[in-house]
Order: C-alpha cells, then sequence, then structure tokens
C-alpha cells in the first residue's frame, strides 16, 4: 500500500437474522441423512449416516469428500434430513403463537381492516425513526397485544376461536389440538404484507419455516468423536440426540407408508417432536431433559452457547492460556530488578520448544534423559510432523533413539529464560514487563522489591501471573520491547518510576551521613551488595560511608543536586561523593534525579545496575547496623510536653474567644459567608495552626536519632506529621472538609450540651496516638475513619470503570510522523501532539529543559 | 431571554474562517482530505457571523497550558 494511500473500509450498516427456509437447507447440505448407523463393520463411516464422510473430516490424514481439504482445513459441510411429519422449532414457539392468534383461522389475514394497515406501517415507521429499532419493537409488540382480542375476521367474517399455548409446543384451539401440519398451512397462508406488520421481513423469515418439515444436521467438525484410551469410539452429544431423531424419524416413516394407526402414528411424532425439542435446547422446564446412559443430562446447541459455562462467556470472554503460572509473590533484593524468582515447582511444569538441531543434539538428548521428574528435563518432544510424545519412565529409553535433527524438545524452564511477568489490574504498560528467569526453591514468585511499584504489588497476598513466550520472535520482542529495564521512566510523567524504596532509602541515608567503617567491614558491606570492585576503596584503615556508597558509582559521573531537606548540595565528582547525604531525593523513584541522571549517561542496563546495588548496600547497612523503632521513639523531654499543653490551652481559650464573639454579634463576617459559617472557618484555621505548631515543637525537640526521625528525613516511610501525630497532637477531624457535625439533634454526642460550639465538641482531638485518645476523641476517630474507608471502596471501582472507558476510547490513536493525532480511520484528533509535541518520556518531568540542553551541546 | 454574544466570552477562543487557498494549503500539508478534519456544525455559535457552508474551514486559536498558543482547524458540517 502506498503510504499515503487510505485503505476502503466497508462499515457495517446493519445486521440482519433471518430463518432458514427448507429450501435453504437442502440446498446448503452435501448429504441427506436416512440412517441412525455411524460405521459398518470395518469401522468406516456409514454413507447417509451421521458421521457421513461427505459431512468433513474429523480424523487426521483423512480427506474430505466434498471439498477434498485436510483436517483442520476442511470447516466442515452441514447435512440434512426430511422429516416425515413437521415439527415445531421450540425456539420459535412465542412468534408462532402470536401469529396464530393475530391472524384468521379461515383465511390467514392479520386481523387489520385492510385499509388500516398502512396506518399502522406509518405508525412503526415513526416510533423507528424516533427511538430506533428497539422502539419498533415495543410497537410491535403493542400492536400484537391488541390484536389477540378481536374475535371477528375483518375480511372474511368468520368468527376467531381461542387459542392457548400449552407448554411446550402444543397449540390448542378451543381445548382440541392443533396439529403442527395444520398450523404449517395456517402459517403458509400468511401474506408477505401482513408479515411485515409482525416485523418479519418475508424475504428472509416465512412464518412457515418457523415449523421444521427439513432439518440441517450440523458438520461432524462441530460435535467431533473422540477416541478413548480402549479404542473404543465416544460420540459427542449433539451426534447422540442426532441418533434419536434419524432413528425415531425412520420409524415413523415406515409406520406411515405401512399405514398403522392414527394413536401409534402420534405417539411417534410426539417423540420427534420431543427429541427435536431437545436437540435445540435440553432446559425446556416442562420437559424432562434428555440423558446419557449415565444420568447426566446432554448438552445441545442452546447448553453450548448459554450461560457461563457456554460458549460466549467461557470461550470468547474467558480465554485461558497455556505456559503460563501464578501463585503469591514475595520480595527478594538479591534479585535483580529484571529476574523473576520461579519456583522449581512450577520451572518443571512450564516449557520451552527448542529445535534439536547438529550441535544441540547431545545437550538436548541430556533433558529428554531426566525425563519429566529430575530438573532440568524435559516433558515432552514433538515429531516434525507435529505429533507430541509425552516423555515417560517407560518411553524415555525409546524417545532417546528416536530423536533426530528437526525434532523439539519441550525442555524445562530454566535461569535466564524469558518469561513475562503481569499483575492485574494491568493499568498501564509497566503492569505487563519481561523478567529473566531464576529457578529457585520455594513456593511463590520472587521479585526485586523495587519492581513492586510499578506493579503496584505488595506482599500482603498479592498474586501474579507469568507467560512463557514459546517462539524465538515472542521472546526477541518481549526481550527489546518489554525488559524491566526498558520500563524505567514512565511515559505518563517522564520520571523514573523504579527507585530504591524503604528500607534501601533509610540504609544508604545512614551510611553517608554517619558511616565510618574499618575497611575490612565496608569490603564484607560491598561484597553483600555483590560489588567487588574493591581497589576503589582507599587504603586508609577507616573508610567512610560516602566512599563506600562512591564505590557503585561510574567512574566518571558527575552530579550535582540537592537532598531531601534542600539545605545541602549532593555532589558527585568523578564518581566520588564529596558532599551531601543520599537519601529519597536522589535515589528514590519519581523525582530520584541521580537515578534519573544515570539513566541519561550510561543507558538503562547500567541503571538497573546500580539501582539494584544501591539497594542490596542499603539492606545490608541496615542488616550490620540494626534498625528498629519503638514507642519510646515518639519520647518528648518534660519541657516540649508542656509547651504542647501551654499551645493547645492557648488555642482552647481563642476558640472560646471567638465564640463569645460569635454569640455576642461581634464577629466580623468574611465578604459571601453568614457569620456561621465565619465562625467554623476560623476555628478550623486556629485549630489546624495549633496542631502545626505542636508539629514544629515536636521536630524541635524530639531525639535526632531515632529511627523514626532517620526514615522520615530520609524519605524512607512517613513523614513528621505522622510522628507529630503519634508524641503530641492528631489535630482536627474533618468530614466533608468541615468540623463533625453529625449525630444527635445540634450536637455531636449526648455528652455535650446542645449548640456547643467547643473543640472537643466538634471532634478536635488534643491528645496522641501515644498518650492515647478519650472515648470521645475515640469516637471521632473511628469517624472519619470509617468515612474515609466507605469512600475508597465506593471510589475504586467507579474510577476504575472511567478509566477503562477513557482507555478504551483512546486506544487506537497514535501519534504520526508529522506529529498529529489521528484515529485508525486516519482522522485528525489533534494537529500537534498535546499541543507542544512534547514525548513526555523523553522529558524531565513533561518539560524540555533548553539550557540543559544547550549544556550538553557544548 | 437575554441574547448573548458567545464571541466575547473568555472561554470561547478565536474563530477565523479559511480562504480557499489556505484550506488547499492545509490539506496538502497534512495530507488529508475534508473529511479527515475534526468537525464543527454550521449552526455553532461561534462561527454564527460567518455565513458559513458545507466544506468551510474553520482555524481556532486556542490558550494552551502547554505550548501557550495552539492552533486547531474544523471542518463544517451540517446540523
Amino acid at each position: 500500500m502506498e503510504d499515503n494511500e487510505i485503505p476502503v473500509f466497508k462499515k457495517v450498516a446493519t445486521i440482519g437474522f433471518s430463518v432458514l427456509s427448507p429450501n435453504t437447507i437442502k440446498k446448503m447440505a452435501s448429504a441427506k441423512i436416512v440412517t441412525p448407523e455411524l460405521y459398518d463393520k470395518e469401522g468406516y463411516p456409514v454413507d447417509g449416516g451421521l458421521m457421513d464422510a461427505r459431512l468433513g473430516v474429523i480424523d487426521p490424514g483423512l480427506k474430505c469428500k466434498t471439498c477434498g481439504s485436510k483436517l483442520k482445513e476442511c470447516v466442515g459441510h452441514f447435512g440434512y434430513i426430511s422429516l416425515a411429519r413437521p415439527v415445531i422449532h421450540i425456539k420459535f414457539v412465542s412468534v408462532i403463537y402470536d401469529l396464530l392468534r393475530c391472524t384468521c383461522r379461515e383465511c390467514s389475514r392479520i386481523l387489520i381492516p385492510k385499509n388500516k394497515i398502512e396506518t399502522y406501517m406509518d405508525e412503526l415507521e415513526k416510533s423507528e425513526i424516533e427511538s430506533g429499532l428497539e422502539g419498533r419493537r415495543i410497537k410491535i409488540k403493542e400492536i400484537i397485544k391488541s390484536l389477540k382480542t378481536i374475535n371477528k375476521c375483518p375480511y372474511c367474517k368468520s368468527r376467531q376461536q381461542k387459542i392457548t399455548l400449552e407448554k411446550p409446543t402444543t397449540f390448542l384451539e378451543n381445548e382440541k389440538r392443533i396439529s403442527p401440519i395444520e398450523i404449517r398451512t395456517r402459517l403458509e397462508k400468511i401474506t408477505d404484507e401482513d408479515c411485515e406488520v409482525f416485523g418479519l421481513d418475508p424475504k428472509s423469515i416465512r412464518p412457515e419455516w418457523m415449523v421444521l418439515t427439513i432439518m440441517a444436521i450440523p458438520p461432524v467438525t462441530m460435535r467431533p468423536s473422540i477416541t478413548l484410551e480402549s479404542g473404543e469410539r465416544s460420540e459427542d452429544d449433539l451426534t447422540h440426540k442426532l441418533g434419536d431423531i434419524v432413528r425415531i424419524n425412520q420409524r415413523l416413516f415406515e409406520n406411515i407408508n405401512a399405514g398403522a394407526p392414527e394413536i401409534i402414528i402420534e405417539d411417534l411424532w410426539d417423540l420427534l417432536q420431543y427429541h427435536v425439542t431437545t436437540f435445540f435446547d435440553n432446559n425446556i422446564a416442562q420437559l424432562p431433559p434428555a440423558r446419557h446412559r449415565s444420568g447426566d443430562p446432554l448438552k445441545t446447541i442452546t447448553e453450548r452457547i448459554k450461560s457461563k459455562g457456554g460458549r460466549i462467556r467461557h470461550n470468547l470472554a474467558g480465554k485461558r492460556t497455556n505456559f503460563s503460572a501464578r501463585t503469591v509473590i514475595s520480595p527478594d533484593p538479591m534479585l535483580d530488578l529484571n529476574e523473576v524468582g520461579v519456583p522449581k515447582l512450577m520451572a518443571m511444569k512450564l516449557t520451552i520448544p527448542e529445535r534439536v538441531n547438529e550441535w544441540n543434539i547431545e545437550y538436548l538428548k541430556g533433558f529428554v534423559e531426566r525425563g519429566q521428574n529430575k530438573y532440568p528435563g524435559a516433558n515432552y518432544i514433538a515429531r516434525p510432523d507435529g505429533k507430541k510424545k509425552k516423555i515417560t519412565d517407560e518411553t524415555r529409553e525409546q524417545l532417546l533413539e528416536e530423536i533426530q535433527i528437526g525434532y523439539v524438545v519441550e525442555r524445562h524452564l530454566m535461569d535466564g529464560d524469558i518469561a513475562i511477568f503481569n499483575r492485574q489490574p494491568s493499568l498501564h504498560r509497566m503492569s505487563m514487563m519481561c523478567h529473566k528467569v531464576r529457578v529457585l526453591p520455594g513456593r511463590t514468585l520472587r521479585i526485586n522489591p523495587t519492581v513492586a511499584h510499578p506493579y503496584n504489588a505488595d506482599y500482603d497476598g498479592d498474586e501474579m501471573n507469568l507467560h512463557i513466550p514459546q517462539t524465538e520472535e515472542a521472546r526477541a520482542e518481549a526481550e527489546t520491547l518489554m525488559m524491566v529495564q526498558t520500563q524505567l521512566i514512565s511515559p505518563r510523567y517522564g520520571l523514573s518510576i523504579i527507585g530504591a524504596i524503604q528500607d534501601a532509602i533509610s540504609g544508604n541515608y545512614l551510611l553517608t551521613k554517619e558511616g565510618k567503617y574499618l575497611r575490612k567491614e565496608a569490603v564484607d558491606l560491598l561484597l553483600s551488595a555483590g560489588i567487588t570492585d574493591f581497589p576503589r576503596l582507599s587504603k586508609k584503615e577507616f573508610v567512610s560511608g560516602k566512599e563506600i556508597f562512591s564505590v557503585l558509582m561510574p567512574h566518571d559521573f558527575n552530579f550535582t543536586g540537592k537532598s531531601k531537606s534542600g539545605k545541602e548540595d549532593v555532589i558527585i565528582k568523578n564518581g566520588k561523593l564529596i558532599n551531601g547525604v543520599i537519601d529519597s531525593s536522589n535515589i528514590g523513584g519519581g523525582k530520584g534525579l541521580m537515578l534519573r541522571n544515570i539513566h541519561k549517561k550510561y543507558g538503562e542496563a547500567k541503571a538497573i545496575e546500580i539501582i539494584g546495588a544501591i539497594f542490596r548496600l542499603g539492606t545490608a547497612v541496615l542488616l550490620k547496623r540494626g534498625f528498629t523503632i519503638g514507642i519510646s521513639d515518639a519520647d518528648l523531654p518534660r519541657e516540649a510536653i508542656n509547651k504542647i499543653n501551654e499551645v493547645l490551652i492557648k488555642a482552647r481559650e481563642d476558640v472560646k474567644k471567638l465564640i463569645d464573639s460569635y454569640h455576642n454579634n461581634t464577629l466580623q463576617t468574611f465578604p459571601g459567608r453568614t457569620l456561621k459559617e465565619t465562625l467554623e472557618l476560623k476555628i478550623l484555621e486556629l485549630l489546624n495552626k495549633a496542631r502545626n505548631e505542636t508539629g514544629e515543637i515536636v521536630s524541635d525537640y524530639s531525639n535526632k536519632e531515632t529511627h523514626m526521625i532517620i526514615m522520615a528525613k530520609s524519605g524512607a516511610r512517613g513523614n513528621l506529621l505522622n510522628l507529630a501525630q503519634m508524641a503530641a497532637c492528631v489535630g482536627q477531624q474533618a468530614m466533608r472538609g468541615k468540623r463533625i457535625e453529625k449525630g444527635y439533634k445540634e450536637r455531636t454526642l449526648s455528652c455535650f450540651k446542645k449548640g456547643d460550639l467547643c473543640p472537643e465538641a466538634h471532634g478536635f482531638i488534643a491528645d496522641g496516638f501515644k498518650k492515647g485518645l478519650n472515648p470521645k476523641e475515640f469516637f471521632f476517630a473511628s469517624m472519619t475513619g470509617r468515612d474515609s474507608l466507605m469512600d475508597t471502596a465506593l471510589r475504586t471501582p467507579k474510577s476504575g470503570y472511567l478509566y477503562r472507558r477513557l482507555a478504551n476510547a483512546l486506544q487506537d490513536l497514535k501519534v504520526e510522523y508529522d506529529n498529529t493525532v489521528r484515529d485508525s480511520n486516519k482522522k485528525i484528533v489533534q494537529f500537534n501532539y498535546g499541543e507542544d509535541r512534547i514525548d513526555v518520556s523523553k522529558s524531565d518531568g513533561g518539560i524540555v529543559d533548553v539550557n540543559t540542553v544547550i549544556k550538553s551541546t557544548k | 431571554m437575554k441574547n448573548i454574544n458567545v464571541k466575547k466570552h473568555m472561554l470561547v477562543p478565536e474563530h477565523s474562517k479559511l480562504t480557499k487557498k489556505e484550506i488547499q494549503e492545509l490539506l496538502e500539508e497534512y495530507n488529508l482530505s475534508l473529511n479527515e478534519l475534526p468537525k464543527i456544525v454550521s449552526t455553532d455559535p461561534a462561527i454564527e457571523r460567518f455565513n458559513v457552508k458545507l466544506g468551510d474551514v474553520i482555524k481556532i486559536i486556542r490558550d494552551s497550558p502547554t505550548a501557550g498558543k495552539s492552533i486547531y482547524y474544523r471542518v463544517v458540517i451540517n446540523g
């Protein structure tokens, strides 16, 4: 196709459904079925039997008698049987019922006078224009309902009888049965013109086609027989059912020809009706379901499609895949970022096909020799013609001799194999990344804790899926496009989404801040992190933490940045950390600028290597030093507690003054607010200020050496506010941006006076978590806690659905080479991508810093 | 009801009509046919004063949070 040529699409304008006519069935059939026998004595299909060779192939090696193609190429061909007597199609009973009641029993005209038919049709057109096909259908239903009560034919003036339906398939007129033959003749007489009033297009649906005289026999390809291990053939449920139909049909023919009494014929006819009905649907309320000899009901056509186990929900909506695995995940910092730890049990079930050639035949024979139960072994071998053979203790020796060039060995998963790892919900492309396999003992899948973030995973029971690509192309594609290191920078905001977390941050913080180690200890630390580049350490007896950290940096790395507090400059010169401490603002995800620079300068492979090393070093430091928190971390000196109390008392007094001025009407109202609103705003402001003041006192007086503070300062976990809530004062509980007002009339709890506006009565918690809350405070905390719990529980599915709709609407938009955003029809959505043409994943947080670009070109 | 002049509203960006020649240039620049452009209905209040015909192209200059100003084109359709 030419580059600028736009392919012509055919648009689906409408979809029409119709009923097969007897003629169509005959025309599309390639065999007439006359006998219920399936195979002759030699085991070949009988001509005119249900497994007739003209209906398609289900045995490998055979050719279709109709089209000449082989198994899997031939889709199968229909056959037909002509029924001895007409039979009602169960799925059209309700339509037939409507038609019978709305047409004359004598002349079969619709019970609408000739001159009115047109007005009815006009009404139908009108409702279709107004509310679409759905509206038309509703209108048709209304018309049908209005016709049921008419008891005189406007054409031949004959009286109409009451027609009832005795479920499932018997129609009664005045308690007397109408035979399907009679029904069919009545339906035949309905004119084409009248059909349209019922919403049937007479060109594709004639009413009489709903009473079967000829039945289509589905091709054998949709009801294949299975050969059991004993060599016996087991037929499909549909074949069984069709056998019943053909058998009864033949008996009916014979009896009619022999002139048997009417009662016998009627009985057989009813039986034929039963079999045809259950062939289409074996779950009719009034009918006993047709059963196997074993007693379980047959799965016929409707059951194949319908409900959870049916084609739609099971096969189309719920596709499953082979070569995949799923279990609980757990963290393992000793794995590389792009590795995944796979339990040995899994590795022995998941396989990779390897084709045997001149050079690897001995190597692959080794796998076959070890077989299924020894790792690393192989589970199957496949011949070049596609025949698969299982490797068992019995077959192993024989297969080992058989194996030759061109065979395929399905060997166990091994270290270094490519796998795709996924956690649902797969909201962005980082939810599916490619990892290299590391086979490990145990029963969980393991990942480096730093890659938990892109998957949004934790280890409280999360499960993840593993997929093993089976072809070289698939593996190459996964490796180049989906490998963890290719996903370091999020396309959402152009910053790193993978970075050190938690222990790794506090560990490196402690290391670079206070660390001073014997050289031997330093070597020990580095070794724990998997680093052996010891010559870079100075030969002095003592080395500083900064020196140890510097070993991880590339030789020629230069960097200047700020630490989290913003006070200190972090300077790295020629791969040596000269000044500053390492914390979350440098090695963390998101704004981890140092990582971003390493990634830019040294590439993705080096970047993940360094992240992994930093992580392991951090944890090693903590392991050596010890790191723990306790209640005593929130201890404050007497002086601080007094100060906090002063602040709180002062705040309480200030609020009281405010409330008094409110009652005296001396309070100045804010513009656009009522007096009450002004008071509330002022109180909120005051209390928040008080809480912040206590927070400051806490951060001034608390011991800087406690691990809680270290975590907060390094950005590993928690912040100073959390600490203040523990040590000093939890603060005001707010619901919908206001103080708590819910509860009784004019008060929150019955222990307060009505109209009490003081802080305690509206959810101000003056105590800290360490001291403990009093019952009232606890109640208020529970209120907001419950509120936010409900909020998240309700918001998650809502926002998930919103996101899904957005993703579906935008999924095939594409940025073209001329920077326009276009849809799949090449229609323009944006003239310039994002209006500024910036590829966010190649920018720093969505911004192209021109100054750095200029600097880097110099 | 009070008659409101929408084009004076602060949120309504600047609209203008392209000449035949400009349309030709635009279509060539982006290698487009008219029906691949975004659409605007002829009854849109913002283009009332242009007396538009089917197939006219309207140029819209918008304020953009990312690029300052951004230019957008829409083709007039019936409606």
